[in-house]
């Protein structure tokens, strides 16, 4: 019998949609138009803050661009090809699931999970130099010559690095499950490989805002 | 208690035009929600169910009534709201003329020196019939400048000057309230504003003891804090002269140009890298941290007496 | 003892069969039962502000428990009740049914943002039993980070935690509002209910990560002692408020657009009339919600933003009115050459409609820069706000919770108890807030908890009408307990209106629907007072 409280999960299932829904397209549509809301969310999110460090990009020039001359610019950029090459695996993953064919599907999302996790490594790698060259406001922080806008430049890029990198770490952990499900030979079904595939864009796409407005001020003219 | 006041007293010149555009809002007001509220009541009453009435030919399409009453409403509206900025504006035009008292808002506290130096606390004494222009800056946290019965307020929001005017037209003493929240005793930090007669104001001054002017503390704090140094006669730096510099245009490094007034003067001796002179090297210290809320006043006090000095001179 | 059918509210009993529901409807009830506890809270501070206020000097608490006091009924009463409070409960409840649907698109995300909300609201409390916050709901800046030696980081995180509730709601009711209506109901025959939560769903989504990232770096700051928004570390105390202030006017919006939505039902409904001009109501509603996006700076007059910005932001937010004036004045049309009855919705609906204009029309003259500069920070403000936002909204909410009470509980409320109650809560509101309006143009600051003598006969007043106003609010209480026992059982369609909700019986059963509806008509459709039905295949 049917109880109130602990109906099925809603499952994703291609034969029988959850209950709420009345057939699977209308669940797949639901589901996506879902993940474009919460990317929405998301936007908003980081653009809160990307518009606080603008305006104290615009207040203090020269002070945010002598700060951002620390950052560690090779290392940057290496990571941005790293994530759109996990981008590019990404889509594909994608691209191949439509076409039905299984084992490239896992292939591409397990590289697009190592890719992911080497732009964590890298990532790490960097707040260790940054950590040793006394970079880390509140904890170590030693470039006082450029008074306190140093130092809040390089919150705001703790700030959005971390939170990007959490992003990321969810990331990686949905690419990491839907490769194991894939592999194991219980796919799941195409729209929950369309909506991780959403999200890394999403959080890809993130990464190519703030590379140049973190990275690149004062290192270009 | 005492009875039911229903107005505030009035004591500035700006008070009465103030109340004249509450009054038509008012007015507007009461006709709008009166307008709403005559007719919910009327057509409860005629149209209540059970209640025999003409239903026929209800009015169907709408869009004409939509736009011709929202237009309607809202052009009124929009009519006094630019009266109201209208005002608002005057109300940051300060007369060139004014008498110029810096002002401090510390927890819990305003602090006032008038321009012969004299320092009051919690009180302001003002002549009547002269405009005066109060500069404001906070110690700590943002406190705001209030006098119902003039009408005015301002936030002062600390690491910058804010200023606001007034013209007081009759003598008595007014609440001066501090309006934004600024901590435990944020309903205590306040007193009165004193409107005199100028003769009366020019005795008060005069029994505050004789000190030197503000511009003279301030020549003193030029020599102690080491300006002169740089900017005095033989000055071992190239730094800009600051006599006449004040009230003027000031070319920057970076092309823009603008006009020497408190807040230039503030930021040159807080954050001099901000706003570089065109034609000299950043080499100006920070005194951020060195130089008090009080110290500041006087100093820029003193650089505005320079620049007087030089256009008397001319 | 109960009917041959089970509906929700029987199909299971455990208590694990509540707190792990993910039936909309339980949901619903989860989520009422909490924001009444968080109203009664919030309430109770309101009643030590006013009680402290009765005299003018500071005899009953201390300054700084004063400042908590009115802290705690800001964050409280805005965080913890009002946002929630109708889009949770009542929209939780009624938008499935209204559209025909069995549940909402997502019900564990659903539930999973009544836990959110618990967590926030959770720490809030901790941070109120530990000794409180002294900031006031604004958190202004650099007070909150350099100055305040209250719980701010563990209220902060309260709201933070609740703000992913809000999110999660919104996300939805936009989705199930998009993709689970009902065949044959298309946008414009969905009851005017639905609108108005698709429009705060849509402000729930994208104002409420800006207040998420603002209240972080407010912790990081607070926390790490790094110079975001204090001078005196390189900040800026203005990014501040215009972070803030980006989210909190729209949620002003938030908090009344779902109750206007329900005026909107009740109006038809008790005047058993098409409501006026359907189309301009629905989309008065998304204007709101995106036109309220851009009128934050009414704020900050004088706190020392570009006069420039002053002027913009004044007009805007003359614009932002056109569309609540629509709203009004086809509520009054509608009422013309209908058959009104007076059943205790429709008086919420009356009272919210007179004291939402008083409110919205006084905001106009805080938009009118040079009044503004006078009673800003003044009880004139507080009166504005308390009019939309109780006498509105919560009057709104009481008019909803009547007006669904039948087919939430499936018992019918004494009627004549509810007409006393929201006549009572009419007056006591206006009592109570009325004598603000004019003590904030004599000029008396808010957030005092002393004040000069002759402030003192309003704020007796208020205080009386306080009193008054917390006997009104009581007494729903004891009779809506009163009914869920003794009261007669209610049918489908109580009140004989039109509605999807209506076509289920009352109670609905677990799944809503025993067949989905097919709707062949927009809703209020009313033909001499008699309603049409709405759907076929029922
Ligand atoms: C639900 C809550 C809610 C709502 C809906 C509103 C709606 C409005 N508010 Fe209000 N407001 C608050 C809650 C709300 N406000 C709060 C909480 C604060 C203070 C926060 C704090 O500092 O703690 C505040 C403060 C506040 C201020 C700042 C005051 C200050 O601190 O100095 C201003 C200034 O412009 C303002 C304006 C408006 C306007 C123009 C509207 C408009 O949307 C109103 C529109 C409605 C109408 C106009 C009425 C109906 C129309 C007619 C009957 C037709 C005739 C009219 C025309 C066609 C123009 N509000
Ligand atoms: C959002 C919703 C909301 C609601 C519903 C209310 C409800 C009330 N508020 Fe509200 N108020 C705010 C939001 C709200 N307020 C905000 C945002 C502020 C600004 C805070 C700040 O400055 O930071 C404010 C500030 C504020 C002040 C100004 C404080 C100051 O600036 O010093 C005052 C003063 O009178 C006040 C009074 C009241 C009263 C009397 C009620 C009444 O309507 C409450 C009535 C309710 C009850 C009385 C509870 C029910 C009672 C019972 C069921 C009886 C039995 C129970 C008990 C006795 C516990 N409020
Ligand atoms: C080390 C030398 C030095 C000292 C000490 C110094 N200044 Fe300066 N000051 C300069 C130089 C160089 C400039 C021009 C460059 C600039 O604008 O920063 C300048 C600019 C200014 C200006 C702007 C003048 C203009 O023409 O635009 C003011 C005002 C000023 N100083 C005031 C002061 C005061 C007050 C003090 C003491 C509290 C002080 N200075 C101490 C070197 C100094
Ligand atoms: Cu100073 Cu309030
Ligand atoms: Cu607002």
């Amino acid at each position: 019998m049917w109880t109130a409280s602990l109906g099925p999960k809603p499952r994703m299932s291609e034969a029988t949609p959850a209950f709420q829904f009345a057939s699977v397209p209308q669940q797949r549509e639901a589901a996506t138009l879902g993940m474009w809301t919460f990317l929405a969310t998301e936007v908003l999110f980081f653009g809160a803050l990307i518009a606080a460090y603008s305006a104290y990009r615009i207040a203090w020039p020269d002070e945010i661009a002598a700060a951002a001359r620390h950052t560690k610019v090779a290392l940057g950029a290496i990571n941005t090809a790293v994530l759109l090459t996990s981008s590019a695996f990404m889509a594909s993953a994608v691209a191949f699931d439509e076409a039905k064919r299984r084992r490239p599907v896992v292939l591409c999302l397990l590289a697009t999970a190592v890719l992911g996790l080497l732009f964590i490594g890298i990532k790490g790698y960097e707040y260790c130099l940054e950590y040793q060259e006394g970079l880390v406001p509140a904890l170590n922080f030693q470039l006082g010559r450029y008074g306190g806008i140093g130092e809040l430049f390089f919150l705001f890029y703790f700030f959005a690095t971390g939170f990007h990198a959490v992003h990321l770490t969810i990331g990686i952990a949905m690419v990491v499950m839907l490769a194991v499900r894939t592999g194991a030979g219980h796919p799941p079904h195409a729209p929950v490989l369309r909506m991780v595939g959403l999200y890394w864009h999403f959080v890809d796409i993130v990464w190519i805002f703030l590379f140049p407005l973190i990275y690149l001020p004062g290192r270009v003219g | 208690m005492r009875g039911f006041p229903v107005w505030p007293v009035e004591a500035g010149h700006y008070a009465g035009e103030m109340d004249a555009l509450f009054i038509a809002l008012v007015i507007v007001t009461v006709l709008t929600a009166g307008f709403v509220c005559f007719l919910l009541i009327f057509f409860a009453a005629r149209y209540r169910a059970g209640h025999a009435a003409d239903r026929s030919h209800t009015i169907e399409k709408t869009w004409k009534w939509e736009v011709g009453w929202t237009t309607a409403s809202l052009l009124i509206f929009v009519g006094l709201a630019v009266w109201g900025a209208d005002l608002y504006l005057r109300l940051y035009q300060p007369p060139k003329n004014a008498v110029q008292i810096f002002v401090v808002g510390k927890q819990w506290m305003w602090k006032a020196q008038h321009p012969g130096g004299q320092r009051e606390i919690n009180e302001l004494h003002v002549p009547v019939g002269r405009a005066v222009r109060l500069v404001m800056a906070s110690q700590d946290t943002i406190h705001s400048f209030y006098v119902p019965a003039l009408r005015v307020k301002q936030d002062v929001v600390p690491g910058r000057y804010e200023s606001l005017w007034f013209e007081a037209d009759r003598p008595g003493r007014y609440h001066l309230f501090c309006a934004e929240y600024c901590g435990t005793d944020h309903a205590r930090m306040g007193g009165w504003l004193v409107v005199m007669k100028p003769r009366e104001f020019a005795g008060w001054l005069r029994s505050q003891g004789g000190q030197p002017t503000l511009a003279a503390q301030g020549e003193q704090l030029f020599h102690s804090f080491g300006c002169s140094g740089c900017h005095g006669p033989g000055g071992t730096v190239r730094a800009p002269d600051l006599n006449g510099v004040y009230g003027g245009p000031v070319a920057l490094q970076d092309g823009r140009v603008v006009t020497a007034d408190e807040r230039y003067v503030r930021d040159s001796i807080l954050l001099p890298k901000s706003e570089v002179a065109a034609g000299y090297d950043p080499v100006m210290p920070s005194f951020a941290g060195q130089v008090g809320e009080d110290d500041l006043a006087k100093l820029v006090a003193y650089v505005q007496s320079l620049g007087n000095a030089r256009k008397g001179a001319s | 003892m109960h009917g041959p059918r089970p509906n929700y509210l029987t199909a299971e009993t455990t208590i694990r069969s509540w707190l792990f529901s993910t039936d909309h409807k339980r949901i619903a009830l989860l989520y009422f039962a909490s924001i009444t506890f968080f109203f009664l809270i919030g309430g109770l501070a309101a009643v030590m502000i006013r009680l402290e206020l009765v005299t003018p000097a500071a005899d009953l608490v201390r300054p700084d428990t004063y400042n908590r006091l009115f802290t705690m009924h800001g964050v409280i009463m805005v965080w913890f009740f009002l946002v929630p409070s109708i889009p949770t409960t009542l929209g939780n409840f009624v938008l499935p049914l209204m559209l025909g649907a069995r549940d909402l698109a997502f019900p564990r995300l659903n539930l999973a943002s009544w836990y959110f909300y618990i967590a926030g609201g959770a720490l809030t409390v901790l941070a109120l039993l530990l000794g409180g916050v002294d900031t006031g709901w604004t958190f202004y800046e650099p007070y909150a980070s350099a100055f305040s030696n209250g719980y701010v980081t563990l209220a902060v995180l309260g709201i933070f935690l609740s703000g992913f509730s809000s999110i999660l709601t919104g996300l939805n009711f936009i989705v199930t509002t998009h993709k689970l209506r009902a065949p044959g109901l298309t946008w414009y025959r969905l009851p005017l209910f639905c609108w108005s939560l698709y429009s705060t769903s849509v402000i729930l989504v994208l104002a409420t990560p800006v207040l998420a990232m603002t209240l972080l770096m407010l912790v990081a700051e607070r926390v790490l002692g790094i110079g975001i928004f204090d001078p005196a570390l390189g900040g800026d105390p203005l990014l501040w408020q215009h972070m803030f202030w980006f989210y909190s006017h729209p949620a002003v919006y938030i908090m009344v657009l779902p109750a206007i939505g329900i005026v909107s039902e009740l109006i038809p409904a008790f005047a058993r009339k098409k409501i006026f001009g359907y189309k301009f109501v629905a989309w008065a509603s998304v204007a709101i919600a995106a036109i309220g996006f851009l009128v934050w700076g009414h704020h900050m007059f004088v706190a020392g933003q570009s006069l420039y910005a002053s002027l913009i932001f004044s007009f805007l937010s003359y614009l932002v009115a056109v569309p609540s004036a629509i709203k009004v004045f086809n509520w009054v049309a509608t009422l013309h050459k209908g058959w009104i009855r007076f059943d205790a919705p429709m008086l919420y609906a009356f009272g919210f409609v007179g004291l939402f204009t008083i409110g919205g029309l006084t905001g106009l003259f805080l938009a009118a820069l040079a009044i503004d500069v006078h009673v800003t920070d003044t009880y004139f403000v507080i009166a504005h706000f308390h009019y939309i936002m109780v006498g509105g909204s919560v009057s709104a909410f009481f008019g909803g919770l009547h007006y669904w009470w039948p087919k939430i509980t499936g018992r019918l409320y004494p009627e004549g108890w509810a007409r006393a109650a929201a006549i009572l809560m009419f007056f006591g509101f206006n009592l109570t807030f009325f004598p603000q309006f004019i003590l904030g143009w004599l000029g008396m600051p808010r957030r005092y908890d002393a004040y000069p003598p002759e402030f003192q006969i309003w704020h007796v007043l208020s205080s009386a009408g306080a009193s008054t106003l917390a006997v009104a609010y009581a007494m729903p209480l004891f009779y809506f307990f009163w009914s869920l026992v003794w009261g007669q059982r209610a049918p489908a369609n109580p009140w004989g209106v039109t509605g999807l909700e209506w076509l289920t019986s009352s109670p609905p059963p677990p799944r809503n629907f025993d067949t989905t509806p097919v709707v062949i008509r927009g809703p209020y459709d009313y033909v001499d007072g008699q309603p049409r039905p709405q759907a076929e295949n029922v």
